[in-house]
């Protein structure tokens, strides 16, 4: 069966522990961060660290590197571009799977909540581990696949009007927010491709220049790896980018449909 | 020991699921009407006696309709148990015999509820 429950070594200890602000500080927030070391041993708990915000920047991203820097040096998490481009800091932030750059503390009410990714394998802190996912994208053959060999003297061409067909796709960043936001892709993640995976497969669908669209939709054709999706739509609630996975499922199903009737 | 992209391609695609998808719409869009219809139907006739809903179930175009409504649903049942089970269900032989068992009953009842209904409307 599915498993409802965490097992015993995810369940959270109430011992965590509380990094007061300095006193002088008048601007403080509170938050939350989940803390897990497997190496330790132990299991995972919620340490409480408050911020003086009128020395820290404005996103939740600046905080949790204010604490790294000035609190506790030991928090981990994954970061680069600090402008919602590269998806490494994608975390469940406030209860929402988001960009840590991008997520202003000010949008939040109350203390701010941080936890990994849901329903994925923690490394450590706030890292977990999407091995399963990036091979899930590389499955895809995400790369312009043709018959037609390219043209000797230019670049394959394509229209601005097949162009506007990629908007929407490929601004992807592979944040995996979606994928682990998505029940269906907590329950069966070894077979069902999730919603990010599903939209960039939709990417080369959708790309005049790709020759392979058959090939593509024949991989794609699964009981398992497409149509687990039951449009519960959290995936493109929770999209940082804005994006809707869902729509490009239910795009490659009409495809699907079309080549049949 | 496997690698990741071992396990993620698995079996490969089944390149099927189109069509349960296709059929449960397909069945979903008949049962708007039809499922009215029974509504309706059923609202009406409340109260009347054996003989009357006999006599109302004997009509062909009713009799028609409602041997439609009873394998249209049971059919839609079935496809959306199935969904269930594979969603929820991960062990093996579990599986396989919720998925075996699903479409016996769902077969049995549906065969059963149109039996009925021809029987009806036939008479003894």
């Amino acid at each position: 069966m599915a498993e409802f429950t965490l097992p015993k070594n995810s369940k959270i200890r109430k011992d965590g522990k509380v990094y007061k602000a300095d006193k002088t500080a008048t601007n403080v927030k509170v938050f939350k961060v989940y803390r897990y070391d497997p190496d330790s041993g132990e299991n995972p708990r919620i340490d409480t660290y408050e911020v003086d915000l009128d020395k820290c920047g404005p996103m939740v991203l600046d905080a949790i590197i204010k604490i790294k820097n000035e609190i506790d040096s030991t928090l981990t998490f994954r970061r680069s571009c600090r402008e919602g481009i590269c998806g490494s800091c994608a975390m469940n932030i406030d209860g929402t799977n988001t960009l840590a750059c991008t997520k202003a503390i000010e949008d939040i009410k109350g203390d701010v909540k941080i936890y990994p990714l849901p329903h994925q394998p923690v490394v450590k802190d706030l890292v977990p581990d999407l091995t399963n996912f990036y091979a899930q994208y590389a499955s895809i053959e995400p790369w312009i696949k043709t018959k037609t060999p390219p043209p000797p003297d230019r670049e394959r061409l394509q229209s601005p009007e097949d162009r506007d067909k990629l908007d929407g796709l490929y601004e992807c960043i592979l944040c995996a927010c979606c994928s682990t936001a998505c029940p269906s892709y907590w329950w069966n993640s070894e077979r069902y491709l999730g919603p990010a995976i599903l939209l960039q497969a939709r990417r080369w669908l959708a790309d005049s220049r790709d020759e392979a669209t058959g090939e593509r939709l024949d991989n794609l054709e699964d009981p398992y790896r497409l149509y687990r999706c039951h449009t519960i739509m959290n995936c493109t609630k929770t999209c940082p980018k804005g994006l809707n996975p869902a729509k490009a499922i239910a795009e490659t199903r009409q495809d699907l449909v079309k080549r049949k009737v | 020991m496997q690698t990741p992209m071992k396990r993620v391609r698995g079996l490969g695609s089944a390149k099927s699921g189109t069509e349960h998808f296709w059929m449960q719409r397909l069945t979903a869009l008949a049962l708007i009407p039809l499922g009215l219809w029974f509504v309706y139907s059923i609202v009406t006739l409340a109260g009347a006696d054996h003989d009357s809903v006999v006599a109302w179930m004997r009509h062909p175009v009713r009799a028609t309709l409602l041997a439609l409504f009873a394998a249209t649903a049971f059919y839609h049942s079935k496809l959306g148990l199935q969904v269930v089970f594979e969603d929820y269900v991960h062990t093996g032989w579990l599986k396989f015999t919720a998925l075996i068992l699903n479409n016996f009953i769902h077969v049995l009842l549906g065969a059963a509820a149109v039996i009925s209904v021809l029987r009806v409307a036939f008479g003894d």
